[in-house]
């Protein structure tokens, strides 16, 4: 008899849980659904579901728009370059902390997360001037920095705390086994750091991409990546909402997909690895 | 490990992150400053002159700031209940004995991984819209006139919005949480007689309590400078009743393009997060064993 | 080759003395043990000697140099870990000739050893692995390989057979001690088991609170420990302490006395209960409630049916007793 209360609880607690699932599931879904619908589907009211005209052609026009690819390639290189530039600067430092710690490692670490919360709008002023006056302002690279600078300490502790879990005895084996610093960097260190550098990357895109303060703020056109574009032009004069939402799906795919895969990342590298 | 062989180059390359980042800090903050206390129109760049502190008393009489601090707040506050509420209830929920926990968590996780403007632009036209949107169909399918959503409650949809965005990531935590409980204690306790209300209370929310600690301190870091979303739809309006406080500055700087103001404004957006920053800490900082 | 010698060496972390001061010799060839309790500093006092970690005081030497200020990778020692630190990204092979490549040896020539090494170690069929397929005790014999491929002036091992199962660390103990006979390499090894320690020692250095109690041969702790510490500290089970009357008859503030030295039978000069009595098989514990003494361990015959509450009488052999000063140190 217990067993089958277990299953009747099963099939419950499936069912609600789904249930809740695909309710918060539903916005992506129904974006995806719209963009593959003709305009004049995808506006018909009362809303259509399987009586409804499907193409793929909200796709190819949004695509073939001049601006779009180029916003998108924006949002490329501005995530992956910043996040590649905040490795360069993240990993050293995060090195250090983790196996030749000081009295005063662990306060420079708590210091470093204060400054992720200084509210961003207080250095609007500044960065805009600033950015003004050396180029920077809609530029890719001008971005690439600013964005570098706001992640930089989820970087930092992302990678303290993988470092942390490489068992130190394995770098002092390398040391006893006649490996210079450099040596025990390339040999040991790094391979064994592998998992944890490609985790804190993929978090980094992540929140590189989705970023929506200074790459609205800091860019008009040049340089402008996805979340400038949908953000000035949400409104749909320019796009209708096939073609909207065709322009939304694409922009949000690429983070879906790598965020589906990035669960755990994201739990250690948010919380600031406090908890796992 | 830390034998002086090997301390100096470890300084050496702790310093271009502290470096940078100390720059980072102290440069702007120091701009910020001195701008708040100046007269600096970009559209009237030859006059100039220290102010003293008639941009912040500007902020200060004007009844747009305390709206936009009223906002801000709702926006915190609403978003923090709303997430960690729903959170933690469904989080027990999916870790229950369910078919395809990892599918669900996958579609649970989703909203997160939505950039703001997508989000809010999703939101706004496909759902909120009064003539194509779905809730619009909803509301007409039973006979009433829809509602202007984003006119008529723009801070509520607002909040709305961004719970929907944030709900998955309090739920992750809370989950992950959730399932690095040890079931040993679940199972002394259910031995000990305890029902699961008890259970609930007295085994399962204490452990809880240190990740929704966290949870309320980093959702808090990034909900108050919230943006995106509000720049998509409602661009702080209807007349300024969805403006937030950052949203307030960005006009000040980049539409009015009032650089004075807006330092003035940026300065009073820092120390007010110190402000909520130290509530947290004293409120909630004992939960946690950094 | 092998001779190490540590003078006045002193460690402190902070304001805490780990390590007071030292003074040792270690000979070459010998196969000495560093033993003591918990947070003696026994494993301190291994990673000063390895260079992992920095001497606050004191220098140590190695055949005669100065090493205190040398990294590890220049002091010629191998270390063998506790947990074996092997790199898990490496397969067998690679780990054994690490050191080989660290040092710029010749591919071939290294790869020659590492088969030597191998094949001592009954690891040939294993090269290829990755340590993540090996059990406890492949993986300790990696370990070893990767310090003996080096031919280094010393072998450090901590606590090298303490994540082992029971019987697993009955055979490798042998096997490190067949090493030391075949290699005839200076070995010092740390270890909380006494058992171990005498086993395997020429050598033993107890260690307590960071001072070193007493240093000798396995046996001469057996049988002259210098203090209570020490007599309490080698042997299992315990020796026995008995204070009071009892000690003061002998003129001592205690007496010390082997349970495998107090013998059960009729007529003996000290009465008492039997409260627990464990059965081996090969022998029988008793923990015996004597009469003015207080509890005593005794070890008696495998034989022996002896049950709670029964009575016995016992007495210590001849020439068996040790008697303590009231500054624990022992009386001649």
């Amino acid at each position: 008899m217990a067993r089958a209360i277990t299953t009747q609880r099963k099939i419950a607690y499936t069912a609600a849980a789904w249930a809740v699932g695909l309710v918060i599931f539903f916005p992506v879904l129904w974006t995806i659904l719209t963009s593959l619908k003709t305009e004049a589907s995808a506006v018909a009211t009362p809303p259509e579901f399987f009586s409804a005209d499907w193409t793929l052609d909200n796709y190819t026009e949004v695509w073939a728009r001049s601006d779009y690819p180029r916003f998108f390639w924006n949002s490329v290189v501005i995530s992956i370059g910043s996040t590649l530039l905040g490795l360069l600067i993240a990993v050293p430092a995060a090195w250090s902390m983790a196996f030749v710690p000081g009295p005063k490692t662990k306060d420079l670490l708590m210091w470093m997360l204060s400054t992720k919360m200084m509210p961003a709008v207080g250095v609007l002023i500044p960065m805009y001037l600033l950015f003004q006056w050396t180029g920077f302002f809609d530029s890719r690279s001008g971005l690439i920095l600013a964005l570098m600078l706001m992640n930089l300490p989820i970087i930092v502790w992302m990678l303290y705390t993988y470092f942390k879990e490489i068992p130190s005895e394995i770098l002092e084996a390398a040391r006893m086994d006649g490996a210079s610093l450099r040596n025990e960097i390339i040999y040991v260190l790094t391979p064994m750091a592998v998992p944890g550098i490609a985790s804190t990357m993929l978090l980094n895109i992540i929140l590189a991409w989705n970023e929506a303060f200074w790459t609205i703020t800091l860019t008009t056109v040049d340089a402008a990546p996805l979340s400038a574009f949908i953000a000035s032009f949400s409104a749909p004069q320019g796009l209708f909402y096939a073609k909207l939402s065709a322009a939304s799906t694409m922009a949000i795919a690429p983070i879906l997909i790598l965020g589906w895969f990035s669960q755990k990342q994201l739990v250690r590298g948010l919380t600031f690895g406090a908890v796992k | 490990m830390a034998t002086k062989n090997n301390r100096a180059a470890g300084r050496m390359m702790v310093a271009p992150s502290v470096i940078l980042l100390f720059i980072w800090m102290i440069v702007p903050l120091a701009m910020t400053i001195y701008f708040s206390f100046r007269f600096y129109r970009l559209l009237s760049p030859e006059r100039t002159g220290w102010v003293g502190f008639s941009n912040y008393t500007w902020f200060l009489n004007s009844p747009d700031f305390w709206l936009a601090i009223t906002n801000t707040l709702l926006l915190v506050g609403g978003v923090l209940f709303i997430t960690v509420v729903l959170g933690t209830l469904i989080a027990l929920l999916i870790d229950q004995p369910i078919w395809g926990q990892g599918p669900l968590r996958i579609l649970v996780i989703s909203p997160f991984f939505v950039m703001p403007p997508v989000a809010a632009s999703i939101w706004e036209n496909l759902f909120m819209h009064p003539q194509n949107g779905l809730f619009a169909a909803v509301s007409r399918g039973f006979g009433s006139e829809p509602i202007l959503y984003l006119e008529s409650y723009p801070m509520a949809s607002i909040i709305f919005i961004v719970s929907w965005e944030w709900l998955p990531f309090a739920t992750l935590i809370l989950l992950t949480a959730l399932q690095s409980m040890s079931s040993e204690q679940l199972e002394a306790a259910e031995m000990d007689g305890a029902s699961a209300l008890s259970r609930f209370r007295y085994i399962i929310i204490p452990h809880l309590s240190r990740a929704v600690t966290v949870v309320v301190l980093i959702q808090t870091i990034f909900l108050l400078g919230i943006f995106g979303e509000i720049f998509t739809t409602t661009q702080g309006g209807p007349g300024s009743s969805s403006t937030t406080l950052p949203y307030m500055i960005y006009k000040q700087a980049l539409i009015a393009k009032d650089i004075g103001r807006a330092a003035a404004g940026g300065i009073i957006a820092v120390i007010l997060a110190n402000i909520v920053a130290i509530f947290l800490m004293r409120g909630i900082g004992k939960n946690l064993d950094a | 080759m092998g001779k190490i010698t540590l003078k006045s060496v002193r460690k402190s972390f902070g304001e805490v003395d780990v390590i007071p001061s030292i003074d040792l010799d270690i000979e070459d060839g010998e196969f000495v043990v560093f033993v003591g309790p918990s947070g003696c500093g026994k494993s301190t006092l291994l990673r000063l000697i390895a260079g992992l970690e920095d001497t606050s005081g004191g220098t140590i030497s190695i055949d005669g140099k100065d090493a205190t200020d040398l990294p590890p990778a220049k002091r010629g020692l191998a270390m063998v870990f506790q947990s074996y630190a092997l790199y898990p990204h490496m397969s067998v092979g690679k780990n054994i000739g690490f050191p080989l490549k660290m040092a710029g040896m010749d591919p071939a020539e290294a790869a020659k050893k590492v088969e030597r090494a191998a094949k001592v170690l009954n690891l040939t069929n294993y090269l290829d692995r990755k340590p993540g397929q090996l059990s406890g005790g492949q993986r300790q014999r990696v370990a070893i390989g990767r310090a003996i491929v080096r031919e280094p002036a010393a072998f450090l091992f901590d606590e090298p057979l303490s994540n082992l199962d029971a019987a697993l660390r009955v055979g490798m103990r042998q096997e490190i001690s067949e090493l030391h006979q075949s290699l005839k390499t200076t070995m010092i090894y740390v270890t909380h088991d006494q058992v171990e320690a005498m086993t395997m020692a020429d050598k033993i250095v107890v260690l307590n609170a960071g001072r070193i109690e007493q240093v000798g041969s396995p046996l001469d702790l057996y049988h002259a420990p210098a203090n209570v510490f020490v007599a309490g500290f080698i042997g299992s089970p315990k020796m026995n302490l008995i204070g009071g009357a009892e000690a003061a008859k002998h003129g001592a503030t205690h007496i010390g006395i082997r349970p495998e030295h107090i013998d059960v039978g009729a007529g003996g000069i000290w009465q008492g209960t039997v409260g627990l009595s464990e059965h081996l098989g090969s022998d029988t514990f008793l923990k015996v409630e004597a009469d003015g003494l207080g509890t005593i361990t005794v070890r008696a015959g495998g034989e022996i049916r002896m049950q709670h509450g029964d009575r016995i009488s016992m007495s210590p052999q001849a020439g068996k007793m040790l008697r303590f000063g009231p500054d624990g140190k022992r009386l001649a």
